[in-house]
This record gives C-alpha cells, structure tokens and sequence, in this order.
C-alpha cells in the first residue's frame, strides 16, 4: 500500500499507508491528521483540503484540472505548489508522496 | 418574541425540507440563515454544478434543486429570518431561547439544526495585522461605495466580486488589482472589460502577486505584495478589499452545550435529537454511525426529526402517521382539498 507523509505547519510528520483509489485528502481526514479540513467532502468546492507538493513530487502528479486552480485563489496563502489534496488521487505511483499542510484552510 | 413550534437553523436543501415535513404534519416553524439567500450550499458553493444523485432526479443543479424545494414548500406559510447568523440558544423553564446576531429572540420547544458546516463567513487576508483595519480601512464586501471616492483601493481576487468592484470603483477611485496569477475566473466579459481599463490607465494590475504585510497608523497608509519571485513591492492604499469567497465556520454552535465529533453533532438515529432534548441536528453537520453526507440522507433525517417534534410541540395530542395520497388532513394542508 503506497505511503504518504503528511507534514504539520508544527512540523509533525505523519506516514500513513494510504489505500490505492483514495485520495490524499480522504487518506488525512480518516487517520485524523489534523489541517485538512475538507469542509465539502471532495467537491472541489471549498479549498480546506490544501497543502504544499515539494517541487519534485509537485511535477510528477497529474496536472490540474482549471477547477482547481480557480479553487486554489480562495487558499489560505497559495504558493507555486500548491493543491487540493481532495483531487490527489493515491496509486503506487505516489508511493512516498510527502504534503505539507499549511498552517489554516482558510 | 417569535413563538414557534420548531425553528430551524439553515436554509440549505435538509433545512427546506425539513419545513416541508413539519408544515405537513400540523407544526408550525421558521427558518434562520446567515446567507443572505435560501439554499446553503447549494447556492453558495455549486449553483451551476448538476447533481445525479437526488431520488427521482436524474440530473439537477443545486440551483434547480433549491428552486424546486422552495416549490414544494408553496403551500405553506414559512417566515425566512435570512443574514441572520444565531448566536446563542438557551432553556428557559420549557422552551428554547434562541437569540440571533440583530437581536431577534425566539421561544420554541424544538430547535432543528441543519447548518451543514457551519455558517458561511467571508476569507480574509492572512495577514494577521488586517484585523486592526477590518470595517475601517479593510473590507471584504462592500456596503457604501461613496467612501471609496477620490481614495486609492487595493483590489485582491480572481473572481467575479473582485473583477466587478475593479470595474466599479474605478470611475471614480484608483484602482490597484491584485491577483495571484493571470488568469481570472470571474465572467469573460468582465475580465475583458478590466483589461481595456488596465489598458487605458484606469486600473493597475499586478497579477502573481499576494499581500503580506499592511502598514498604517489607526488608518491603512500602505500595502506590501509579493510576487511569485519573491519580488517586493509596496503599494500606497487607502482601502484594501479582499475577495476570496467564503468558508464555513462551526462558529457559535460550538457553545451550546451539544456533543461534537470535530465539526460535527453528535446524533441518535430515532430522533436525529441531540444530548440536549429538544435539539437536533440534520443533514451534513450531523453524525452517526454509518452516515453518508448525501442531500438524501439530509431528507431522510429531517423527516424523523420533525415527527420527533410533534411530541414537544403538542404534548396532549398523539400523532398518526398518513399518507398524502390519501389522508385527507394532508391534502386539505397542501391546499389539494377545501
């Protein structure tokens, strides 16, 4: 099963297996790691689900899609690589995936 | 003071139908909503958007959804208390205090809360420091646009209440729009209309810039923004405005003494009452064991509250289940029968 680490804005590193389908948000709300909001339940229609991508990972994940980037102006503090983890989809490809979360969803 | 069978906190999709099955079995009710419009998410978050998964729809937006479920609500009399945000809810010796944000106070047995994820609030500017400016210099909509005459106004946002206001204000202000990228999200038209402005000199843009630091003695004076280079600038404002949607907050609900599993109430799955007789919760902002936050589970779960308030309601009377096929009471309530 793929794994995924989750960094806090406190730095707290959070490694959870993560199963293949879910998303990266599903995988943060369901082992309780806290700052992923996710106030919408997956509909690209809130942006409490945001977090960081380090700019390796960043480029390998699939492109966005425009929803996306519009949600991703009402971000608390969008940066470069920034994206919904709602619209992350974990496979054996992301096996490693490291977010980070930001400090509030909004 | 409101005196009402049952009130209900929320305007969304559960929170109209839960009206519909209260008006139908005989209570009387109310609605309270901190938007300024009837629909909840539907209309805040996804207006356009189709949904396929409402029973016997095979397609509908959250628009078409709320303007059918207002529809089916026609054959009744419901007082909407809309932007208004409740505050406090409290026990007298029988009933439920409830007091909003204006001061409207209403007395009921049965409080039904159907407030998804909390009350829509305004995104503000992560810059802590906005707070000392907030509804004097800073604003995140705009009540009276004469104040911004002659002044200087830092727009920010993407959409369509950023790109409007630009539009707006310009004629009379100077303009400074700033983006965190290029693309704008609101109206094509709209964003065509800016740029012919940006073109003639009427509004400035910085696009991939994002504020982090105001300045400003008791009035805004100044504003840095900072590109995705790391590029500095610094901007005279008199006024900022931020638009950057709107987010749910659990807000007060959070001090009225209900059980919360994170965001959410703690519900049985009878009564959809919560540890505080009298008061329920439905639709998304509820949990139980099993729960899919689906509109229908919301339908399902104010139905059963609603029979739940009956008791409270008309504690002399026993209330029988009918149909409306063919109850005639039923029918002479929706209007169907003299």
């Amino acid at each position: 099963m793929p794994k995924i680490t989750y960094v806090t804005s406190e730095n707290e590193t959070h490694t959870i297996d993560v199963d293949n389908g879910l998303t990266v948000m599903e995988g943060a709300v369901q082992n309780d790691i806290p700052g992923i909001d996710a106030d919408c339940g997956g509909g690209m229609a809130c942006a409490t689900c945001h977090v960081y991508v380090t700019q390796d990972w960043f480029d390998r994940l699939p492109k966005k899609e425009d929803g996306e980037e519009d949600m991703l102006d009402m971000a608390f503090e969008p940066k470069k690589n920034s994206r919904l983890s709602c619209q992350i989809v974990v496979s054996d490809d992301l096996d490693g995936l490291t977010v980070n979360i930001p400090s509030k969803q909004g | 003071m409101n005196k009402t069978d049952a009130l209900i906190i929320g305007a969304g999709p559960t929170g109209l139908f839960t009206a519909h099955q209260l008006k139908l079995i005989g209570l009387d009710c109310e609605i309270v909503d901190n938007l300024d419009k009837i629909g909840g998410q539907c209309i805040e978050l996804y207006p356009d958007k189709p949904i396929y998964d409402i029973p016997a729809v095979p397609e509908c937006t959250g628009e078409e959804l709320t303007k059918n479920l207002i529809n089916q609500l026609k054959p009744f009399d419901i007082k909407f208390h809309l932007s208004e945000r409740v505050e406090e809810v409290k026990k007298d010796d029988v009933n439920w205090i409830v007091k909003t944000n204006s001061g409207k106070i209403f007395s009921t047995p049965n409080v039904i809360i159907a407030g998804g994820v909390g009350s829509f609030e305004p995104r503000k500017f992560p810059s802590k420091e906005c707070e000392k400016f907030e509804n004097k210099s800073i604003f995140y909509s705009v009540k009276d646009k004469k104040i911004f005459e002659g002044k200087t106004v830092a727009i920010f946002g993407g959409g369509d209440s950023a790109l409007d206001w630009a539009v707006e204000l310009s004629k009379n202000s100077k303009v400074n729009l700033i983006h965190r990228r290029d693309e704008f999200r609101g109206a094509q038209a709209t964003v065509n209309k800016m740029h012919t402005l940006v073109k003639e000199g009427k509004i400035n843009l910085f696009t991939k810039y994002q504020m982090t630091s105001v300045k400003g003695n008791g009035q805004l004076e100044s504003i840095d923004i900072k590109n995705d280079d790391d590029e500095m600038k610094n901007i005279k404002a008199d006024y900022a405005l931020g638009f950057f949607g709107l987010i749910m907050q659990l807000g007060p609900i959070a001090n009225w003494g209900l059980n919360l599993d994170k965001k959410t109430i703690e519900v049985d799955t009878e009564k959809f009452e919560t540890n505080q007789k009298g008061i329920y919760a439905v639709g998304d902002i509820c949990t139980y064991p099993g729960k899919l936050k689906l509109i229908l589970s919301g339908f399902h779960e104010g139905a059963l509250a609603a029979r739940a308030c009956f008791k409270l309601a008309r504690p002399n009377e026993k209330y029988r289940f009918e149909f409306t096929t063919t109850s005639s009471s039923l029918l002479k309530r929706l209007g169907k029968k003299e």
